[in-house]
């Protein structure tokens, strides 16, 4: 215990000096830009910064810290940038005078664990999902499931669910889409970082989730995507709001983005869980950066600005390679127009 | 060379009087080392109060009494993290110390010379383990085993019980209460049976010698000669395992499962202190949470004491006892 009460200052004061050091550098010719914040977005953001350097632009040093981290720290300035999965409402971005967009998207699975049951076999609701998270449906072989899955055979045993211990954007996510589909599940643990769960063990990070389900049999829990694909999980198909079952995919999560309502968004002050289209996968999340429109030191704030802009334009490659998703050209061009308005 | 020689009184005292400062000076910083510990311990006691001292201030008493952790709803109670710490420790040490008496008394009287090396560094070689290789090892290893083989026993021989039949009911998911307490077990052993082997073999062979003479046994010699006279140490190595199975945190939550609820089965998940805070630190984004957090810090402060001075008070009343008698 007291090793981690020293360990955390001394982490914090490294932080800060690897910043002093990111100042310095700056002077030089070398532009340095520091960011911090979502763990979410961290695989996909270093294989973006490996790459942009190695054409001779800025070096970008991202601490994946977590979104809450990220926040505090783009608010105190002590970073160039921050990125959170959960967008900030626009009287709070204003208030400390920051601009935020969205940079990738990514989706979130509902994973399985039930012995001799293949990959997207198994169809789920909304509710029932909810259901089953607030510990109301207890077995595999419940009428309710049984009747939306005809012809699977699913065991009596009892559900183990499994759900985040730590705080994540993840569980954001997951959590806000549960609160809308299930106005129980809204009444009830809400939405938000860390929930009071009903039920349930709680593993540490995606990898401490993905290990708990393919431990327990009969478990269910939720994952990002790409450890879906990783770890050759079986995953369940979801029912989306216009009533298809849909399985989780690169196309289906990019039906979401573009068939969610980017327009109206003030500040892209939006969760795109539920979305609407034919296609679109339910339960997607987006990652979003932040940062200050009147920059303290504007050569690095513009380096950022230019990395991302060559990652929403260039990036999606490597995205997809990752299993992220890029976002639909005219929410890029949606973004620019944005950026140009908003930090000078 | 008459200058040197000249004044013999002087030359006697002046080696006694750079010896009485340098004296003084090494008293100084032994007692400035002595006190630098106190004062640190006080300083990480208060400022983990005053950290906490927002939950503290508005759940007042029900912080302690609590049992709802709803980050959501701003409603912090830390029974449950307390509870799971005490539980698992407990577990941990209900399995350790007879194993741990055992390694030491076969390593210092039982166990042919030639193995005793051996034996001693392996089992010293479990604490240099890094407690997230027993975390993982607890997860994909032992944690299945658990719900395949001893769980589904246990539920059905004592789940049925009555009194005892609470402890062990609930599905057998093999992450649980009793899972973690069975591994941080595992990792004190080494802890208290070093110790014990080091005050085992110190006790004077006069003493065993006579026993034996006197025609007793070995468990005799170990009951009647060895842990008496080695009591306050061998309690002392107990405490010291069980300050470290209630702080330890990564391989914990591994195996707890890191739920908030209470429940009176050791099959079930459950959360400990230091679990909960490594677990919910880096995305405790409003005052109260992180407050609450540092607050359960300052409570595994206030649990350890408690521990260690009941310990402490037992010895006494154990040894005031002894005097009587004897």
């Amino acid at each position: 215990m007291t090793r981690m009460i020293i360990a955390l200052p001394l982490a914090a004061l490294l932080a800060a000096c690897n910043n002093q050091g990111g100042n310095q550098a700056s002077t030089s010719s070398v532009t340095q830009v520091t960011g911090a914040g979502s763990t979410f977005v961290y695989p996909v953001l270093s294989a973006w910064a490996a790459d942009y350097k190695s054409r001779g632009g800025a070096d970008i040093n991202y601490q994946s810290i977590g979104s809450g981290g990220g926040i505090s720290q783009v608010k105190a300035g002590t970073v160039d940038f921050g990125a959170t999965d959960q967008p900030l409402a626009s009287d709070e971005l204003a208030k400390s005078n920051l601009a935020q967009f969205p940079i990738v998207i990514g989706g979130i699975v509902a994973v399985v664990n039930i012995p001799g049951l293949e990959a997207g076999k198994l169809r789920l609701t909304g509710p029932v999902l909810a259901d089953i998270y607030a510990g109301k449906i207890k077995t595999w072989n419940d009428p309710v499931i049984a009747k939306l899955n005809p012809g699977a055979s699913l065991p009596g045993a009892d559900i183990a669910v499994v759900h985040r211990s730590d705080g994540s954007g993840t569980t954001f996510n997951f959590t806000h889409y549960l609160s809308q589909v299930s106005p129980t599940w809204k009444g009830g643990p809400g939405e938000g970082k860390t929930v009071n769960w009903p039920t349930g063990v709680g593993g540490k990070g995606n990898e401490g989730v993905a290990g708990y389900v393919k431990q327990i049999p009969n478990s269910i829990g939720y994952v990002e995507y790409a450890y879906v694909i990783q770890n050759k999980m079986t995953y369940a198909q979801l029912q989306n709001s216009a009533g298809a079952f849909v399985s989780p995919s690169a196309d289906s999560f990019s039906a979401a983005a573009e068939s969610a309502d980017w327009k109206n968004a003030k500040d892209f002050n939006l969760v795109m869980t539920d979305a609407p289209g034919q296609s679109a996968y339910p339960i997607t999340a987006t990652t979003f950066v932040l940062m200050p429109k009147q920059p303290k030191d504007k050569a690095k704030s513009d380096a950022a600005l230019a990395f991302f802009r060559n990652a929403l334009e260039k990036g999606q490659d490597q995205a997809k390679k990752l299993d992220y998703v890029p976002l639909p050209a005219p929410l890029v061009q949606q973004i620019e127009a944005y950026i140009a308005a908003n930090v000078k | 060379m008459n200058a040197t020689a000249a004044d013999p009184a002087e030359l006697a005292s002046s080696p006694r009087k750079s010896g009485a400062g340098a004296d003084r000076a090494f008293q100084l910083i032994t007692a400035g080392a002595a006190w630098l510990v106190l004062l640190l311990l006080g300083g990480v006691a208060v400022s983990m109060a005053w950290g906490g001292r927002l939950a503290f201030k508005t759940f007042g008493w029900h912080f302690v009494t609590g049992k709802d952790w709803d980050v959501v709803g701003g409603k912090f109670g830390a029974f449950v993290p307390i509870y799971g710490t005490l539980v698992t420790s407990a577990i941990a040490l209900m399995i350790a110390v007879p194993v741990s008496i055992g390694i030491a008394l076969f390593l210092t009287d039982i166990a042919p010379r030639w193995t005793r090396g051996p034996i001693a560094i392996a089992i010293e070689l479990l604490a240099a383990i890094p407690s997230i290789i027993y975390g993982m090892w607890g997860l994909f290893v032992f944690a299945p085993f658990m719900a395949a083989h001893v769980e589904p026993w246990l539920s059905g021989h004592f789940g049925n019980k009555p009194l005892i039949g609470p402890l062990f009911s609930g599905p057998p998911i093999g992450i649980g209460m009793l899972t973690a307490g069975i591994v941080l077990g595992i990792m004190v052993i080494p802890f208290i049976s070093s110790v014990a082997r080091e005050v085992f073999s110190a006790v004077p062979a006069p003493l065993k010698e006579s026993a034996v003479a006197l025609g007793s046994t070995r468990w005799e010699i170990l009951s009647r000669v060895t842990l008496p006279y080695t009591r306050s140490a061998v309690i002392g190595a107990i405490f010291l395992g069980l300050g470290r199975a209630l702080g330890e945190t990564m391989a914990v939550t591994f195996v707890l499962g890191n739920a908030h609820d209470l429940s009176a089965s050791l099959l079930m998940p459950s959360n400990s202190i230091a679990a909960a805070i490594a677990n919910e630190f880096t995305e405790a984004d409003t005052d109260l949470y992180r407050s609450s957090l540092i607050a359960l810090g300052f409570l595994l402060f206030v649990v350890t004491f408690v521990v260690l001075t009941i310990a402490k008070l037992m010895l006494l009343r154990l040894n005031r006892q002894l005097g009587r008698t004897h």
